[in-house]
C-alpha cells in the first residue's frame, strides 16, 4: 500500500472529503442565492426608473407636442448617469435619442424587456439593457431604457468569489484532513506495533495513553484494562492446571502402584479380581474428583449463567434438608430447618441445590462435637435456614462442631483445602471452593463464620 | 456434579442380577469410538441383549431409520453427523425410538440440550455399565408399554393407589411421608427393573448432581423398613453394584 493510499483509506481522510464537498455545495448554494436576490433587486431599481422617466415623458408629449418630447428627452440624455432614450415615427425614423442600435423591431412593439443595444452607430461593443416601449398618440414611439453593465459587473464579481472560495476550502479542506488523519494515524500505527507485540506473547506490554483523554485514549486505556484481565485469567488458570495436575496424580500413581504390585505378587484369581475391583473403586473416585474440578471450572468460567431462572431458596432448602435428614438421623445428629416465604433469587437451582448439599455433607461429617479422646461424642447438631438480610437472600447451614478457627477460614475454601483433622475422612476438599464460585456466579458470596461453637456457613446471593 | 457411583464389575451381576425376565431387546450403538463400541455391545449381548453398531453418525442414522430398534445409545460427538443432530433428524421423521445420549460433557446445560434435541436420557461420560443398562431397559420399556399410566401399581400383595395417595399390603395400609410415597411410586412404576441411585435422585428429587454419600440408600431403607417389615418375602431389592429393584419375591 502506497503512503497516499493508506492515508486515502482512513476514517479521517475520507471523513475530510466528504465534508469537503458538503461545504462547497453549502458555499455555492449562499453565492447563488445572493447574486439571485441582487439581480432581482437591480432589476426592481430598472424597471422602477424607467417607469417614472417614462410616466414623465409621456406627460410632456401630452402637454406639449412632438417638440417638447424631443426636446425634454435631449436635456435629459445629456445629464450625467442618464437612462437610455430613443424616439421614433411611426414608421421607425429616429427622431431624438442617445442609443446607437438596437435590434430591428423592438421600437415596434410596445411593453417591457431585455435588449441588446450599442451606443453609438458602427460597430460599438453590444450592451445589455432593460428597455420599455411606448406608442404615444399620434403614432410616436417612445422607449427608455436602464443599462444593465452593473449587473454584468456583480455577476462577475460573484463567479469569482465563488471560484476562490471553492479554491480556498479545497486547499484548506485538504490540509486539514491531512493533517488530521496523519496525527490520528501516527497514533494507531503505534497502537498497532503495541498490540502486535502483544500477540507475540509479551503479555505484559501496554498501550501508551496520553494526556488528553480524548476517543483514543479512552480506547487505549480500556483495552489495557482487558489486557489487565486477559492477564489474570490466564494466571488462574495457569494456577489450576497446576492444582489440577498436581492433585490427579496422587490418586493416578495410587492406582499405577496398585496395578504393578498386583501383577507383580498376585498368584490366584481370587487376588486378581480383588486388585481389578479396587482399581475400578479408585478410578471412580478420580473420575469424581475430575468431574467436581471440571464442574467449579465450569462455574468459574461464568457458561452456566445462561440457564438462570427464577428458583425459590426456601424450596430448594426443604428439598435439600428433606434429602439429608434421613441420613443425619441415621448419624445421630438432629436437623433444623426455618424457611420463609418469599425468598426467591434469579439462579440455578441445580447449582445452589448441590452447594446446599456440599454444606450440609460437610457439616454431618465435622459438625459431631468430639469427646475429649477424639470420638464424636454425639451426632452433629446441624441448623439450615433461609431468611433474608435486607436486598439479599441467605442460605445458612450451622453446626455446633469444632467450627473453624478466623484464620484458616480463608484458607478453607481453597481447592483442595483439607484442614487438619479432617485428612482422614473422606472428601477432596472442594466442597467449599465450588460453593464460593457458585455464589461468585449469582453475583453473591460464601462466608464462613463462627457459630460459637462450631461454624456457620451463609450463602448470600442478591435476591430477585 | 455428573454422578458416577462406584460400582462393582458389572460381570458379577449379569449372570445372577439381570435374569432373562426382560425379553431381549434391540440396542443400536451409535459410537464411533471402536474399542468402547465393541465393549459396548459385547456387554449387551452378554445380558442377553442384541446389539448393533454405527461408527458414524449417517450409518447411525440409516440404521435407526431401517432397523426396528427398541433402544438407541448415541455418541454426543460423532463424525459426518452428530449425535444431536442425528436424534432431531428422527423425531423430525417421526421415528420415535428411545435414545440415551451419551456425552463426555457432563454439564446440567449440555444435558438440557440433548433432552430438548429429542433425546430421552442422558448420562456423561465415563458411566458405569450398570447405570447405562438400567437406564437403557426403563427407557425400552417405557415404549413398550401402555401409552397411559395405569392409575394403581401393583406388585404381590404391595398395592400403590396414585390417585387417593393410598398404599397398602396385604391389605393393610402403610401410611408414608409424601416422599417415601415418590419414591415407592417410581420403584414400582418400573417393577422388576432395576433402578440406579442417580436415576432415583433425578426422578424423585429432581436433582442431578452426585450427592456424594450414600443419602438415597437411607431413603430406601426407611422406605424397605414400612414395606417389608414384618412380612415373609422382601419386595425392595437391593443390586449389589447397581441400584435397586422392586420385584414380587416369589419369582
Amino acid at each position: 500500500m502506497t503512503a497516499l493510499g493508506k492515508l486515502f483509506r482512513t476514517t479521517a481522510f475520507r471523513i475530510t472529503l466528504a465534508y469537503l464537498v458538503v461545504f462547497a455545495l453549502f458555499a455555492g448554494f449562499i453565492l447563488g442565492y445572493v447574486a439571485w436576490n441582487a439581480r432581482n433587486l437591480i432589476m426592481e431599481q430598472a424597471r422602477s426608473t424607467i417607469e417614472a422617466e417614462i410616466g414623465g415623458l409621456a406627460e410632456q408629449y401630452r402637454l406639449g407636442n412632438i417638440r417638447r418630447l424631443i426636446f425634454s428627452v435631449e436635456r435629459r440624455a445629456r445629464a450625467p448617469g442618464a437612462s437610455l432614450y430613443l424616439v421614433t415615427t411611426f414608421a421607425g425614423e429616429r427622431l431624438s435619442g442617445n442609443i446607437g442600435a438596437i435590434e430591428p423591431g423592438v421600437i415596434d412593439t410596445p411593453g417591457e424587456r431585455v435588449i441588446d443595444y450599442a451606443l453609438s452607430e458602427e460597430g460599438a461593443e453590444p450592451r445589455k439593457a432593460l428597455v420599455r416601449v411606448m406608442v404615444l398618440p399620434g403614432g410616436f414611439r417612445l422607449l427608455v431604457g436602464r443599462d444593465l453593465v452593473e449587473q454584468e459587473q456583480f455577476r462577475f464579481v460573484i463567479r469569482r468569489a465563488f471560484g476562490w472560495s471553492l479554491a480556498l476550502i479545497v486547499v484548506l479542506g485538504c490540509l486539514g484532513g491531512w493533517f488530521i488523519t496523519r496525527r490520528v494515524l501516527k497514533r494507531v500505527d503505534a497502537m498497532t506495533e503495541t498490540t502486535r507485540t502483544i500477540m507475540a506473547g509479551d503479555l505484559s506490554g501496554r498501550l501508551p495513553v496520553g494526556a488528553t483523554g480524548d476517543e483514543l485514549d479512552r480506547l487505549a486505556a480500556n483495552l489495557n484494562a482487558m489486557l489487565d484481565r486477559i492477564g489474570e485469567l490466564m494466571t488462574g488458570l495457569k494456577e489450576v492446571s497446576d492444582n489440577i495436575a498436581h492433585d490427579l496424580k496422587t490418586p493416578l500413581t495410587r492406582l499405577r502402584n496398585r496395578t504393578e504390585e498386583a501383577l507383580r505378587s498376585a498368584r490366584d484369581p481370587a487376588e486378581f479380581r480383588a486388585a481389578l475391583e479396587s482399581t475400578l473403586e479408585e478410578s471412580d473416585t478420580l473420575i469424581r474428583l475430575f468431574n467436581a474440578l471440571l464442574m467449579i471450572a465450569r462455574v468459574e468460567a461464568g457458561q452456566s449463567a445462561e440457564q438462570f431462572t427464577t428458583v425459590d431458596a426456601a424450596a430448594v432448602v426443604d428439598g435439600v434438608a428433606e434429602l439429608y435428614e434421613p441420613l443425619i438421623e441415621e448419624a445421630g445428629g438432629t436437623l433444623a430447618v426455618s424457611t420463609e416465604p418469599g425468598l426467591s433469587f434469579h439462579g440455578s437451582r441445580e447449582l445452589v441445590g448441590q452447594v446446599v448439599s456440599n454444606l450440609l455433607d460437610n457439616a454431618i461429617k465435622y459438625g459431631a462435637r468430639d469427646a475429649a479422646d477424639g470420638t464424636p461424642a454425639s451426632g452433629p447438631a446441624i441448623a439450615i435456614a433461609a431468611r433474608r438480610a435486607g436486598d439479599r437472600i441467605e442460605i445458612v447451614v450451622a453446626d455446633g462442631g469444632p467450627g473453624i478457627p478466623a484464620e484458616a477460614r480463608a484458607k478453607a475454601v481453597e481447592r483442595f483445602a483439607r484442614l487438619e483433622g479432617a485428612r482422614s475422612r473422606p472428601g477432596f476438599g472442594l466442597g467449599l471452593s465450588l460453593a464460593t464460585a457458585v455464589a461468585r456466579l449469582h453475583g453473591g458470596e460464601l462466608r464462613l463464620e463462627d457459630n460459637a461453637p462450631g461454624l456457620k456457613a451463609v450463602l448470600s446471593l442478591p435476591g430477585a | 456434579m455428573p454422578p458416577v457411583r462406584p460400582a462393582a464389575p458389572f460381570r458379577l451381576e449379569i449372570g445372577t442380577l439381570f435374569p432373562s425376565r426382560l425379553d431381549a431387546m434391540r440396542i443400536l450403538v451409535v459410537e464411533d469410538d471402536v474399542e468402547a463400541a465393541a465393549y459396548l455391545t459385547k456387554a449387551f449381548r452378554e445380558v442377553g441383549h442384541v446389539a448393533d453398531h454405527a461408527p458414524d453418525g449417517l450409518e447411525g442414522y440409516a440404521l435407526a431409520r431401517e432397523g426396528q430398534y427398541d433402544a438407541l445409545v448415541v455418541d454426543r460427538m460423532l463424525p459426518r453427523l452428530d449425535g444431536l443432530s442425528l436424534i432431531r433428524s428422527l423425531r423430525e421423521q417421526d421415528v420415535q425410538t428411545p435414545a440415551l445420549i451419551l456425552s463426555a460433557l457432563g454439564q446440567v446445560d449440555d444435558r438440557v440440550k440433548g433432552l430438548r434435541a429429542g433425546g430421552d436420557d442422558y448420562l456423561p461420560k465415563p458411566y458405569a455399565f450398570s447405570e447405562l443398562l438400567a437406564r437403557i431397559e426403563v427407557l425400552a420399556r417405557r415404549r413398550g408399554g401402555p401409552s397411559g399410566e395405569p392409575t394403581t401399581y401393583r406388585v404381590g400383595d404391595l398395592e400403590l393407589d396414585r390417585l387417593s395417595h393410598r398404599v397398602a399390603r396385604g391389605g393393610q395400609d402403610i401410611p408414608l411421608q409424601p416422599r417415601e410415597f415418590r419414591l415407592l411410586e417410581y420403584l414400582m412404576k418400573h417393577a422388576g427393573q432395576v433402578v440406579t441411585r442417580t436415576m432415583l435422585l433425578e426422578n424423585v428429587w429432581d436433582y442431578h448432581f452426585d450427592p456424594q454419600t450414600n443419602v438415597i440408600d437411607v431413603h430406601v431403607s426407611r422406605l424397605r423398613a414400612k414395606i417389608d417389615k414384618g412380612h415373609d418375602t422382601p419386595l425392595i431389592h437391593t443390586i449389589r453394584g447397581a441400584g435397586y429393584q422392586i420385584r414380587d419375591g416369589a419369582r
